[in-house]
C-alpha cells in the first residue's frame, strides 16, 4: 500500500495544477498514451464508451494502478504552463448577463444572420463601452488592464500560505526536475500521509475530479480558485511551491460540494426570487391562487407576455441573447417544442448557431467568454422553462467542451472543433441512442400484441413505426390525458402510417389495461434511485399494468439519465399553466370553472412530470442495452466517468 | 299460473302502463341517469303501479309480488347498467313479502291464540313456529344468533309460509271469510306506507351519512375525490360547517368533467379546492391523508361500481396506504355478485367526447383495409374497484367493512328475488 500511496500524494495537487488546460482524469482511460503533449491532445470521444454502445456496461479500471500508471504524465505536464497566456485568467468574475454578445447588434430578420456576420464581427468590441450596459463598460475593460496587480497579491498571498504552514513543502522551489519532487515530496510527507484516512484520500480524488467539472461549469468559487491556483503557477513558474495540503484539503471541500447536484432554485425563498427577477428577461406575472403544497416552483400566467416578447425579439439590441437562443425560449414559452430530445436538440442548434457567429472579445479568452455567454442563454431558456434534464445534460456537455478548447487553436479553428462536438453529441447521444433503444425494442413485439402507451414519446413512436414497417402484427393503444392531448398527435401520425390504434383517456386505463401485453413508455429522464421522471400520468398508466401483471418497458435515451434521486413528485416537478385546467378545448358545455377562476377557494394544478417507482418497471431500454431499473445507478456512474474522461 | 298472469295483465290500469312506458323510454334513452335519480323515479313508479293494482282475493301478495316483478324485468333490462332500478324493484319486492308475513303471523297468532282451546294438537308446531320466525324477524337484529337459530325452524316457516300464501284462499275462505277485504286493503296499505318510507330514505340517506363526517375528518386534512357526487359534496360540506378546515384535491374526471361540477359547488360552498387533472392522482396522492368518493352501485361482495379512474384512484392510494372511504346510501347496495364488471356492468359513451367526430377523417383511408376500423376510441363511464382496495363504506347505518356488505345487503333484499326474470309459463 504505502509504495502507492506515495506517488499520489504528491500527484494530487500538480493534477490540480494542471487542470484547467488538460483532463488528467483522461489518463486513466488512456494511461500511457499522452505523456508529452496531453494539452493539446485530439479529444478521445471516439473512444468513449457510448461509442460501442451496444456493449453491455463496462466494469470501471481498477483505480490504484491508474493513478500510479498516471505518475509519468505529471512529469511531462509543466512544460505546458507556459504557453498559455496570461489572459486567460482575468476573468475570475463571470459576468452573466451584461458580457459581450453579438446579438446586441443583431438584425431583427434571422434570415440575413449570415450575411451580417462579417461586417458585425469587428463592431461589438469597439462599441461595447458605448452601446453595451454600465455593468458591462465597467467590467470589461477591469478585465484587460488590471489583471496583473490583481494577480499578485494572490500569488503573494498563496506564496505566505505555503511558508507558513508547510516549511518542508518548500525544497520543492526552484527548477527542481519533477522526478525528483516525487520522490522528496513522498518522503518528506510521509507524516502528512498517515494523518489522511484512506476515505480522506478518496474523497479528494474524487473532488478533482469533480473539481474539474465545476471549473468547466465556469461558475462560482470552484473556478475563481482554479484560476487562482493556475495564475500562481503562471506568476512564477520557476518558484512553484505546491499548495499546502491544508489549503488544498478546504479547497477540494468546497469542490466535493460542487460535486453534489446543485440544489434548484426554490421560489418560496422570497429573496432569491426577488434577485432573479432582476435579471429575468422574461417577466412573467405570477398565478393568482397558487396551490401551497408547490410554493416552492415557479406558477407563471402562462404565456401571457408572449406578444410582448415576440415583439422585442425585433429590438433585441436590449437584451443579451441571440436571436437564435432567442427563438428557441419563445418557442418553449409557447410549448412549440415539448419533448426532451426535441428541445435539447433545438436548443443545441440554436447554440452552434449563436457559437458560429460568435467572436471573441480581443482581451478575453475564448473559453471563459463563451461559457459566460452560454450560462446567460441558459439562464433566458430557465426563464422561458424550466430545463429538462437532457438539455442539462446537452449543457454540461457544451460547456466541458468550451472549458477543454486546446488553447493553441485559432478562434475559427475552436469554433469549428465546438461545432463539430455538438453535432457529434446530437447524432450520437440522441439521434443513434434512438436508432439502437428501436433496434432493441422491436425484438420485444410479438405478432398479435396490444401494446399500450401514454402520451407521445419520440422514442416509443419510432419504435411502434419501426415495428410496423417489419410487418409485425400488432394493435396500440394510445393512452392520453388532458391538458396537453399529447397522444392525440400520437395517434394521427400513427393511423396515418396505417397502424391500427384504440384511443382511450388515462381514466378508462384500467378498462383496457386486461387486453393489453405490453406497456410501452417514453421518459423524461430515469433517475439514479430507479424512478423514472416522465410526463405527469406515467405513473398511473405503469401502476394499472403492474396491477393488471403487465410488464412495462421503459425507453429512454442514456443521455437523460440523472444522478439525482426522488422519491415523489413534488419536491421537483415543473407546473404548467393553470388555465389549461379550467378550459375544457371544444366543450363549452363543460366549461364550469371559467367564471369562478378568480375565487379565491379554487386553486388549479396543472402538473408537468411525476416520478414512477421503480417497481412498477420492468425494463428500461436505453442506448447500453436493456437493463432492469436497479442497474440504473451503474449507467449513471459510468456516465459521469465518460464525461469526465472525454471532457 | 296462466290465468294468474292473464289476471295481472287485465289487472294493470292503462295509466300506469303509460307511466311504466313512459319510464322504460328514458332508462333506455339515458334521459335518466344517476343512481339517485333512478332510485327515487323507480320506487314512486312502483308506488303507483301498487296503488293501482287490482288484487285478486286470493294469494294477494303473490299477485303483487307478479306483478312488480313483470315490470321489474322489464325496468332492469332497459338499462342494465343503472344497477339501483334492480335494487329498488327488489326492494319493494321484499317489502311486499314482509308486509304479507308480518299479517300472515298477526291472522295465524290470532288464529292460534283463538283455536288454542278446541284445535291444540292440530297444527300446533307449525304455526308456533311461523310465528316465531316472523316475530325474529321482524323484532330482532340480525345476528349470527338469529341466523344460528332460524337453522332449523326456517324450512318449516317457509313451508307454512308457502302453505299460507299460495294456499291462503282454502284457509281464509275457512276460516276468516269476514275479514279479507279489510286485510287485502291493509297489506296493500301497508305496502304502500313502507314504500313511501324507501323514498323517504332515499332522499335523506345522504344526510345520515353526512352527520357522520366530524367522525371522519378532522383539521388540515387532505381529501381526494373523483366524480361528482351529491352525497360527498354533503360529507364534506357537513363536516366544514362543524368548522374543520380541511382541503380538497377534485380531479376533474375527463371526459365528462365532472370533477368540475364538483369543484364549482365546493368552492361556492367555501371549501378549498384544487382541481388537478386525472394524470396527476398518483403524484398527488402521497400528500392526501383521505380519498372520499361516491359510488355507482356497490356490489354483494364489496366491489364497487364508481365512474371511471376510481380503479386507479384506488390503486394509488392503496400503494400509497390512503384510506378510500366510499359513500353509499340504501338505493345503491346491490345483492348481486359481478362477474367480470368491468365490462358487464358498464356502459360504453359515445367517442366525440373524446375525439371530435371525423377529427383523424383526413388521415384514415377509408378505401382500402379489411374491414376492420383502424381506430377504435374506447370511453367507459364506470370502473371496477375490487373490495380489497376498499377501506370503508359508509352508509346511512354506520361504516362498514366491505365483506361486512353482503350481511347488510341481505337485511334488504329476499334471497327469492334475486334473479327478476320469471321462469318461462309452461
Amino acid at each position: 500500500m504505502d509504495p502507492r500511496r506515495a506517488p499520489r500524494t504528491v500527484i494530487d495537487p500538480k493534477v490540480r495544477q494542471v487542470g484547467f488546460f488538460a483532463p488528467p482524469d483522461r489518463s486513466q482511460s488512456v494511461p500511457l498514451s499522452q505523456s508529452s503533449n496531453s494539452p493539446s491532445s485530439p479529444p478521445l470521444s471516439d473512444l468513449s464508451p457510448s461509442g460501442n454502445s451496444l456493449s453491455p456496461v463496462m466494469i470501471p479500471p481498477p483505480r490504484h494502478l491508474s493513478d500510479l500508471s498516471s505518475l509519468p504524465i505529471t512529469a511531462g505536464l509543466p512544460p505546458t504552463r507556459l504557453s498559455p497566456p496570461v489572459h486567460r485568467f482575468s476573468g475570475e468574475s463571470v459576468v452573466p448577463i451584461g458580457s459581450y454578445n453579438p446579438s446586441e447588434f443583431a438584425s431583427p430578420s434571422v434570415g440575413d444572420l449570415f450575411e451580417d456576420k462579417n461586417a458585425r464581427s469587428p463592431g461589438p468590441r469597439r462599441s461595447r463601452g458605448g452601446g453595451g450596459s454600465a455593468k458591462i463598460a465597467s467590467s470589461l475593460p477591469a478585465g484587460g488592464f488590471e489583471l496583473p496587480p490583481e494577480v499578485k497579491p494572490k500569488s503573494l498571498t498563496t506564496v505566505s500560505v505555503v511558508s507558513n504552514l508547510r516549511p518542508n513543502v518548500t525544497e520543492k522551489v526552484g527548477e527542481k526536475s519533477i522526478e525528483s519532487q516525487d520522490g522528496s515530496g513522498a518522503n518528506s510527507k510521509q507524516p502528512l500521509k498517515e494523518k489522511t484516512s484512506k476515505a480522506e484520500r478518496r474523497a479528494l480524488q474524487e473532488a478533482q475530479r469533480a473539481a474539474k467539472a465545476a471549473a468547466k461549469g465556469g461558475n462560482g468559487v470552484a473556478n475563481i480558485k482554479t484560476g487562482k491556483a493556475n495564475s500562481v503557477q503562471k506568476k512564477d513558474n520557476a518558484s512553484v511551491a505546491a499548495p499546502s495540503e491544508k489549503r488544498l484539503a478546504d479547497h477540494k471541500d468546497k469542490d466535493r460540494k460542487k460535486d453534489a447536484p446543485h440544489p434548484r432554485m426554490q421560489f418560496d425563498d422570497a429573496t432569491r426570487v426577488e434577485k432573479a427577477k432582476k435579471r429575468a428577461i422574461v417577466k412573467q406575472t405570477e398565478v393568482r391562487n397558487r396551490v401551497e403544497l408547490f410554493r416552492h416552483l415557479p406558477q407563471y400566467e402562462h404565456g401571457t407576455k408572449l406578444p410582448h416578447l415576440e415583439y422585442k425579439f425585433f429590438s433585441l439590441n436590449s437584451n443579451s441573447v441571440h436571436p437564435a437562443v432567442y427563438k428557441v425560449g419563445l418557442r418553449y414559452l409557447a410549448g412549440d417544442i415539448s419533448g426532451g430530445n426535441a428541445r435539447c436538440i433545438a436548443m443545441l442548434q440554436a447554440f452552434q448557431e449563436s457559437i458560429m457567429e460568435y467572436s471573441a472579445p480581443p482581451e478575453r479568452a475564448l473559453n471563459r467568454d463563451l461559457t459566460a455567454k452560454i450560462n446567460s442563454y441558459i439562464s433566458y431558456l430557465i426563464e422561458c422553462r424550466p430545463l429538462s434534464i437532457s438539455m442539462g445534460s446537452a449543457i454540461k456537455f457544451v460547456k466541458t467542451r468550451i472549458a477543454n478548447l486546446p488553447l493553441t487553436l485559432s478562434e475559427s479553428e475552436a469554433k469549428a472543433n465546438l461545432l463539430s462536438e455538438i453535432n457529434h453529441f446530437i447524432n450520437e447521444k440522441i439521434i443513434l441512442a434512438d436508432k439502437v433503444i428501436v433496434r432493441h425494442a422491436v425484438t420485444k413485439v410479438r405478432d398479435g400484441d396490444i401494446l399500450l402507451t401514454y402520451g407521445s414519446s419520440s422514442a416509443v413512436e419510432m419504435i411502434l413505426l419501426h415495428a410496423h414497417e417489419l410487418g409485425k402484427q400488432f394493435r396500440v393503444v394510445i393512452v392520453d390525458s388532458r391538458p396537453k392531448l399529447e397522444g392525440r398527435l400520437l395517434l394521427r401520425r400513427l393511423v396515418a402510417k396505417g397502424v391500427s390504434c384504440t384511443y382511450v383517456h388515462i381514466n378508462a386505463t384500467s378498462y383496457i389495461m386486461h387486453e393489453v401485453t405490453r406497456v410501452f413508455l417514453g421518459a423524461s429522464s430515469v433517475l439514479a434511485n430507479g424512478t423514472v421522471y416522465s410526463r405527469v400520468g406515467t405513473a398511473c398508466v405503469a401502476m394499472v399494468a403492474n396491477a393488471c401483471g403487465v410488464p412495462v418497458i421503459v425507453c429512454c435515451e442514456a443521455y437523460k439519465f440523472h444522478e439525482r434521486v426522488q422519491l415523489d413528485s413534488i419536491c421537483c416537478n415543473e407546473l404548467g399553466d393553470p388555465d389549461a385546467i379550467s378550459k375544457v378545448h371544444g366543450r363549452k358545455e363543460v366549461n364550469h370553472l371559467m367564471d369562478i377562476a378568480d375565487n379565491e377557494n379554487l386553486q388549479l394544478l396543472n402538473l408537468t412530470y411525476d416520478v414512477t417507482p421503480s417497481d412498477y418497471v420492468s425494463m428500461i431500454i436505453t442506448d447500453y442495452g436493456m437493463i432492469p431499473p436497479t442497474s440504473v445507478p451503474v449507467i449513471v456512474r459510468e456516465l459521469r466517468k465518460e464525461q469526465i474522461w472525454s471532457g | 299460473m296462466t290465468a294468474l298472469l292473464q289476471l295481472t295483465g287485465t289487472v294493470i290500469m292503462p295509466d300506469t302502463h303509460a307511466l311504466v312506458n313512459d319510464f322504460l323510454n328514458k332508462l333506455k334513452k339515458r334521459k335518466i341517469e344517476g343512481s339517485k335519480a333512478t332510485a327515487k323515479l323507480t320506487a314512486e313508479l312502483l308506488r303507483s303501479v301498487i296503488s293501482q293494482q287490482r288484487l285478486p282475493n286470493t294469494n294477494q301478495a303473490g299477485a303483487l309480488i307478479h306483478a312488480i316483478k313483470a315490470i321489474g324485468e322489464q325496468l332492469t333490462a332497459a338499462n342494465h347498467v343503472e344497477v339501483a332500478v334492480g335494487n329498488i324493484v327488489r326492494r319493494v319486492l321484499h317489502i311486499i313479502r314482509e308486509e304479507d308475513v308480518s299479517l300472515t303471523t298477526a291472522s295465524i297468532g290470532g288464529l292460534s291464540l283463538q283455536g288454542l282451546s278446541d284445535d291444540e294438537e292440530d297444527n300446533p308446531l307449525v304455526s308456533a313456529a311461523v310465528a316465531a320466525a316472523a316475530a325474529r324477524t321482524t323484532l330482532r337484529p340480525p345476528s349470527l344468533q338469529t341466523l344460528l337459530e332460524d337453522m332449523p325452524s326456517h324450512s318449516a316457516a317457509a313451508a307454512a309460509l308457502h302453505h299460507s300464501s299460495s294456499s291462503a284462499g282454502d284457509s281464509e275462505d275457512k276460516t276468516k271469510s269476514t275479514d279479507k277485504n279489510s286485510r287485502s286493503r291493509k297489506l296493500k296499505h301497508n305496502v304502500i306506507e313502507t314504500v313511501n318510507e324507501l323514498i323517504q330514505d332515499i332522499a335523506t340517506c345522504h344526510e345520515q351519512i353526512a352527520e357522520q363526517a366530524v367522525e371522519h375528518i378532522h383539521h388540515n386534512e387532505v381529501i381526494l375525490t373523483l366524480g361528482s357526487s351529491g352525497t360527498v359534496i354533503e360529507f364534506l360540506c357537513a363536516a366544514k360547517e362543524k368548522k374543520r378546515s380541511f382541503r380538497v384535491f377534485v380531479a376533474e374526471g375527463a371526459p365528462r368533467y365532472q370533477g368540475h361540477t364538483l369543484a364549482k359547488e365546493l368552492v361556492a360552498r367555501g371549501l378549498q379546492t384544487t382541481v388537478i387533472t386525472d394524470s396527476a392522482v398518483f403524484a398527488m396522492i402521497s400528500r392526501v391523508n383521505m380519498v372520499i368518493v361516491g359510488a355507482h352501485a356497490v356490489m354483494a361482495n364489496g366491489g364497487v361500481i364508481a365512474p371511471v379512474g376510481l380503479n386507479m384512484v384506488a390503486l394509488a392510494a392503496q400503494r400509497h396506504s390512503v384510506p378510500f372511504v366510499v359513500l353509499a346510501g340504501i338505493h345503491k347496495l346491490c345483492p348481486l355478485y359481478p362477474h367480470n364488471p368491468e365490462v358487464l356492468l358498464n356502459e360504453l359513451k359515445s367517442p366525440s367526447e373524446l375525439l371530435d367526430f371525423g377529427e383523424l377523417s383526413d388521415c384514415m383511408d377509408f378505401g382500402i383495409g379489411t374491414g376492420s376500423p383502424l381506430l377504435h376510441v374506447v370511453n367507459p363511464a364506470f370502473d371496477y374497484v375490487p373490495p380489497k382496495l376498499v377501506s370503508l363504506f359508509i352508509t346511512d347505518t354506520g361504516g362498514h367493512n366491505p365483506s361486512y356488505m353482503y350481511r347488510l345487503i341481505a337485511d334488504y333484499y329476499s334471497a327469492d328475488d334475486l334473479v327478476l326474470q320469471q321462469r318461462p309459463t309452461s
